[in-house]
């Protein structure tokens, strides 16, 4: 497809000797090893979260294939309350965080996607200015505690609810629409609403689709705002109940696991189940998004 | 996060540019008619479009700029019952009590060094990749790892520091295998040596994939006949790349680079706070941290204020500073 394979054909053709193979395995091996480094630890987790105690032990720690693969300590962890809760919660806020992100960003991106339009130019400056201008802990703090939103889940949304990165993406696919179809349409009596409504958005559904994943990925994976903002353990989310009972290794309340037999799960089962409650999502969102990347939706605007 | 900034920057730098090249995608009716419309008349014709932009500049006006009026409290013995509009002011004294505690020193001395650490070991690892990746030949193989290698920078660091605990901390795989071949258990989580390589191993691991998406970008835009060029001149693979691959995305890694050196003071927050207390201060606190630890956690708000501001002003002269640097190189930079 790319131009790049074309070109190395021939380059391919043209060193049949030795080296060229040898160059070429060494190559292959080194990708393997990457690919492995990159997907070893994910494995490992998913075999250490269906694993007995015997098995753990034996292995220390990490299993890589569970012989007697076991579900318990899934059982556990859901039956107990405190993980089921965090994952409604995250999910609840990943769904409403992203819609609302994805809105006010296509919104705003579509807004300035036309130079014409009256103080497009300012307010572009300032989106560039925050790029680079971050305001820091603290103050951020004391402004949702002034606006009264400790505590409360728009403390959560609200304070990242436009990445200036994400925005400026959409812009410059906006910008790249050709212009005759947004006129046709002017001209057939569309609105700018309903250019935005009927034309842009379904021409852009390959790069919405990324940057909705930008978006519930931050929001998925978010903890620090909820350490920050929420005071309320029981409002916590995932990933900073994930922090506190894996990362930090505090013992799980007796009421948050509970067992069938006595037999409790071994801990790191326990965990690793944890940790694999809260990277599935993300395996399984990915690979329907995966290839936008390597066509190269995001790098429309770099020209080398 | 680091390269979704730098990826950012460069876009914003093409968005700014657009004014140099002129209008070419913008709908040919409006500027013709623009010079003769009044501000009104100009408001009148895009309030739908306003409307749209709204709700957005409404979120970059309270929760990006309003904050930085926060920064008041690096002036003040600042109060939380009080607020800050009523605490005591004290002038330049927080400034003052920052910059002789020795603590403050070692989160920078930490910070600093580890963003050597990144800039010699994580810098080059994207650009590395997408050179190996681009000397394959075959599209599907390409694909795939492309797949594979991107993947991890959708995990969060939560997620990514269980696993490490799993894999190298106290009773985990790495000990377990030192421990089978009679060598010392190491538990590399919690020793301080090893925690800023920790730090690097880490990044590496999550976003060195990611990262080769921008200079692979980069590849693909190479004239290919250059390259037939130079087989023609009797260039073999190494010639090739040195002549041809290289200066092709010189630009981009020296963009890259200089977006870098203006990010010297942030070294990766959610990572380090996550992992600071395996060891302590000494070895694991950065400027970030320091803020957070002694003000949201410590109630010296005034001493944390003030050294987040001083971030600031520091970082926004860099990136300032790294863009004339652009310029002596003769590179667009951020702005011109």
């Amino acid at each position: 497809v790319s131009a790049q394979s074309t070109a190395a054909r021939p380059r391919r053709r043209s060193a049949p000797d030795r080296t060229g193979a040898v160059e070429r395995a060494v190559r292959l091996v080194l990708l393997a090893l990457i690919v492995a480094i990159v997907v070893y630890p994910m494995i490992s987790v998913v075999s250490t979260s269906l694993s007995s105690q015997a098995e753990v032990s034996k292995s220390g720690g990490l299993v890589f294939f569970p012989l007697h693969p076991t579900l318990s300590a899934y059982v556990s962890i859901f039956r107990g309350g405190i993980v089921t809760r965090a994952l409604v919660i995250s999910v609840l806020l990943t769904l409403v965080g992203t819609a609302l992100s994805l809105a006010v960003t296509a919104a705003m991106a579509y807004g300035l996607s036309r130079r014409s339009v009256v103080f497009s130019r300012p307010i572009l400056r300032l989106v560039i200015l925050a790029l680079l201008v971050s305001p820091g802990i603290i103050p951020s703090y004391l402004l949702v505690k002034q606006l009264r939103l400790l505590d409360t889940y728009a403390s959560l949304v609200l304070p990242n609810l436009v990445v200036a990165f994400n925005l400026i993406v959409l812009r410059n696919f906006f910008m790249n629409i050709p212009t005759e179809i947004l006129e046709s349409a002017h001209i057939d009596g569309a609105g700018d609403f309903g250019i935005f409504v009927r034309i842009v958005l379904p021409l852009s559904k390959g790069v919405m689709a990324v940057i909705a994943l930008f978006y519930a990925v931050s929001y998925w994976n978010a903890f620090f705002n909820a350490l920050l903002y929420l005071n309320n353990t029981t409002m916590w989310p995932l990933a900073l109940i994930l922090r506190l009972y894996v990362v930090q290794g505090t013992a799980l309340p007796a009421g948050g696991v509970s067992t069938d037999n006595g037999v409790p799960p071994p801990v790191q089962s326990l965990e690793m189940a944890m940790v694999v409650v809260a990277l599935v999502p993300i395996l399984l969102v990915y690979p329907f998004l995966q290839r936008y990347f390597t066509r190269g939706v995001l790098t429309g605007a770099v020209k080398g | 996060m680091q390269d979704d900034r730098s990826a950012g920057l460069s876009s914003a730098l093409t968005a700014l540019d657009e004014r140099r090249k002129g209008p070419q995608t913008a709908p040919a009716q409006r500027p013709t008619r623009r010079g003769k419309l009044s501000l009104a008349q100009r408001i009148r014709r895009d309030w739908v479009m306003l409307l749209l932009i709204l709700p957005g500049l409404l979120f970059f006006v309270v929760f990006q700029y309003l904050p930085l009026l926060g920064n008041i409290v690096a002036f003040e013995n600042y109060l939380p019952f009080v607020g800050f509009i009523n605490s005591p002011w004290v002038g330049w004294d927080n400034f003052a009590a920052v910059f002789t505690d020795p603590s403050v020193w070692q989160a920078i001395a930490n910070t600093l060094i580890l963003f050597g650490l990144q800039l010699v070991l994580f810098f080059p690892a994207p650009i590395a990749l997408a050179l190996l990746l681009n000397s394959l030949a075959g599209e599907t193989v390409k694909r795939f790892v492309q797949s594979v290698i991107y993947l991890p920078h959708f995990i969060g660091w939560v997620i990514i520091v269980s696993i490490c605990q799993q894999i190298l901390g106290g009773g985990g795989v790495l000990p377990h295998l030192l421990g089978a071949i009679g060598l010392p258990q190491v538990n590399l989580m919690t020793s301080p040596g090893a925690f800023k390589w920790l730090l690097v191993g880490q990044v590496v691991w999550k976003d060195s994939g990611w990262g080769t998406i921008i200079f692979l970008a980069a590849l693909l835009n190479i004239d290919p006949t250059l390259y037939e060029a130079a087989r023609v001149d009797g260039a073999g693979r190494a010639r090739q790349l040195w002549h041809v691959t290289l200066p092709g995305i010189t630009g981009i890694i020296i963009l890259l680079l200089i977006l870098r050196l203006g990010t010297v003071l942030t070294v990766g927050f959610e990572q380090i706070i996550l992992q600071r207390d395996n060891v302590g201060p000494a070895a694991g606190e950065v400027l970030d941290t320091w803020v957070y630890f002694h003000g949201l956690a410590g109630g010296q708000w005034g001493e944390a204020t003030a050294v987040g501001l001083v971030k600031l002003i520091v970082g926004a002269a860099l990136i300032v500073g790294a863009n004339r640097v652009a310029h002596l190189f003769g590179q667009d930079g951020l702005y011109r």
